[in-house]
């Protein structure tokens, strides 16, 4: 049917048709098609790219590129020291952060407080000790701040509380989880650590899209681990950020091959994504799969429309193309090599624009979504795959109506006769 | 050449069927240029559609050129009309998307000749009909007169057996007809046969043998 002759009298047609027909017309199907290569790739791209801007901000501001924690019955990683050592050793890494860590309680005006029955103004939460410096190397955290500054070593007495610690930037009133009121900067603060109380002062107050950080208070490592009495130095958490290039797989099995598996979890950033992430991940990526199958279909009734009421309104000379002797075949081709064209051409444009402009522009200017800073995830080979399918979709929602015009009565055609 | 025998033609139209060819018996010889004249409605143009295959009758034989046209596929019909057949419409019928030299060329290119060889017999036709200056131009840079002339090369640059002319002249002044017409003659000359379709008296009369037709039916041939 689709003979060499066939194709090559559909390729004349078809070259001589784009290029002297309307150029507003071609570039207006040509829009419609870059619109819906666009539909098909960033809708998905930017649902999956919320949550995977929420596992970059974890691996960014929390976990780092490898995590090694307390295991499940220990509060904290026998022989840290040791480990930090291995750590530190190997040539993939680069910084490393050591955090204490202990479950707390944080109670603010305690001072005005008139009747002894009144409820308290208390919070919940785990305080990190750490060395600021080491901390801010790998994650970023002081630019977190939104009230008062951060941690600096030496600092004695100084607490930086979370932001989900302070009620004004948690106004859902969570019957599980407390937050204090009226905190600022320079507010005391007693916390109450082991049973035992020491009255602090809020340096500052932080706010990170990784719920983790925000519900975290922080002090420096040298008091916090007095207070709680770690004089053997062991951590809970201990965070590396790898050179460039380096795989964190590597340095998560070099570190179980050393024996840390033994005393601690040995965990890379993804190892350490919460279910609900790696659900959501699934969740958005059928969700956008399944919008891209809706504007795959929305795309082939466009073709199917344009190329059909090209066809129908082109009749009078399909007929006589094929009165004069040109196979139907070759007529069909046309129209395929047409809705082809249209589609190629659109995806690539599409391509450009989701490469050079749109991909470029969400990372460096991400969406500002509540618990993420949303990018668009569009990896070359899940794009390309979409503009195959575009194409194939575009090339049938091209020839049926192509066909069911070449089908009808030679002489109907060229008359105009219905 | 061609022989049709005993040709109806039918259109049904809701519960209506109205006969438009009732039982023509016609002749064509090799070479002969034959007008079918008649007043509107009479059916010639529908006689021309049938011998052409275009159309299929409803009754009858059309044997054209030893072939009987009832046991021809839809697919050897085309390829009978691409390599047998010539074609002159009354609106010229040229793509408009292709120059006057692709026009041509396109019937010859579908019958697989290489295309710097179809795009000489496109450009030679063009020649015989005095359009060499308007090789690139497209139908809508032509006049009508042009136009018509670019249609006869395409009908011709195939050397097919029979032409076939459906009122060429209908659309064109004077003088774009009396061209045309002496392009006809020349064609005739050269051993062409050609039937061609016309309602004016005076062109008819250029052809070899007038068909009168009225009704559905040959009402004399007259030779011119």
């Amino acid at each position: 049917m689709f003979s060499p002759l066939n194709t090559k009298i559909g390729l004349f047609l078809a070259i001589r048709q784009i290029r002297r027909s309307s150029k507003w017309t071609t570039s207006l199907i040509i829009f419609v098609m870059i619109l819906t290569f666009l539909n098909l790739v960033v809708v998905s791209g930017v649902l999956v790219g919320l949550i995977q801007g929420a596992v970059d901000g974890r691996r960014a501001y929390y976990t780092s590129d490898v995590i090694i924690s307390s295991l499940n019955n220990k509060s904290y990683i026998e022989n840290s020291p040791n480990v930090i050592s291995i750590l530190k050793s190997l040539p993939q890494v680069e910084n490393v952060s050591a955090r204490y860590m202990q479950s707390a309680t944080i109670e603010a005006n305690y001072k005005t407080k008139t009747n002894a029955n009144d409820k308290p103004n208390i919070a919940g939460t785990n305080i990190a000790g750490i060395d600021p410096i080491a901390e801010d190397k790998i994650t970023g955290i002081s630019k977190f701040m939104v009230e008062g500054s951060f941690l600096e070593p030496g600092d004695y007495d100084q607490i930086v509380l979370g932001a989900f610690l302070d009620k004004k930037y948690l106004p859902i009133d969570n019957p599980g989880f407390s937050a204090l009121n009226n905190v600022f900067p320079g507010t005391k603060v007693r916390i109450t650590v082991n049973g035992i109380q020491h009255e602090v002062t809020v340096k500052g107050i932080l706010k990170s899209k990784v719920d983790e950080t925000s519900m975290r208070a922080f002090m420096v490592d040298t008091q916090f681990r007095n207070m709680i009495g770690r004089n053997d130095y062991n951590v809970s958490e201990i965070v590396a950020k790898l050179k460039p290039g380096a795989d964190p797989i590597v340095v998560r099995d070099l570190l179980i091959e050393s024996g840390v598996d033994k005393v601690a979890k040995v965990q890379t950033y993804a190892d350490a994504e919460p279910k609900f992430i790696k659900d959501m991940i699934d969740t958005f990526a059928l969700l956008g799969n399944l919008l891209s199958s809706i504007g795959l279909v929305v795309a082939s009734i466009t073709i199917f429309i344009v190329i059909f009421i090209n066809a129908i309104t082109r009749r009078k000379f399909i007929g006589i193309l094929k009165g004069i002797g040109i196979s139907g075949e070759a007529i069909e081709i046309s129209y395929i090599f047409q809705s082809i064209f249209y589609a190629f051409t659109g995806s690539i444009v599409g391509l450009l624009v989701v490469y050079i402009v749109l991909e470029p522009a969400l990372r460096a200017h991400p969406i500002d979504f509540p618990f993420s800073d949303g990018i668009m995830v569009a990896p070359l080979a899940g794009t390309l795959l979409r503009m195959g399918l575009l194409i194939v979709a575009t090339l049938i929602a091209g020839y049926i109506p192509a066909r069911m015009i070449v089908r009808k009565n030679t002489l109907d055609s060229i008359l105009g006769r219905k | 050449m061609i022989e049709v025998k005993n040709l109806t033609k039918s259109f049904i139209n809701g519960d209506k069927e109205t006969q438009v060819l009732k039982g023509i018996d016609l002749k064509v010889g090799e070479g002969e240029f034959i007008a079918i004249m008649g007043r509107s409605g009479a059916g010639k143009s529908t006689l021309l559609y049938q011998m052409s295959l275009l159309d299929v009758p409803t009754s009858g034989e059309i044997i054209i050129d030893g072939h009987d046209a009832h046991d021809m596929s839809s697919a050897e019909i085309t390829l009978f009309r691409l390599s047998k057949l010539g074609y002159v419409f009354q609106d010229y019928a040229l793509i408009p998307e292709l120059t006057a030299l692709e026009n041509v060329a396109l019937p010859l290119l579908m019958q697989d000749i290489p295309k710097h060889k179809a795009y000489k017999k496109a450009m030679d036709a063009l020649d015989r009909v005095k359009m060499e200056k308007h090789y690139h131009q497209l139908p809508s840079q032509l006049s009508g007169g042009e136009q018509q002339r670019v249609s006869i090369s395409r009908s011709v640059a195939h050397n097919p057996k029979i032409l076939f002319a459906d009122e060429p002249t209908a659309n064109l002044d004077n003088e774009s007809s009396r061209i045309i017409l002496d392009i006809f003659l020349k064609l005739h000359r050269e051993g062409q046969t050609i039937i061609m379709v016309t309602h004016e008296e005076e062109y008819g009369k250029m052809a070899q043998k007038i068909i009168k037709i009225d009704d559905g039916k040959i009402i004399g041939v007259v030779n011119a």
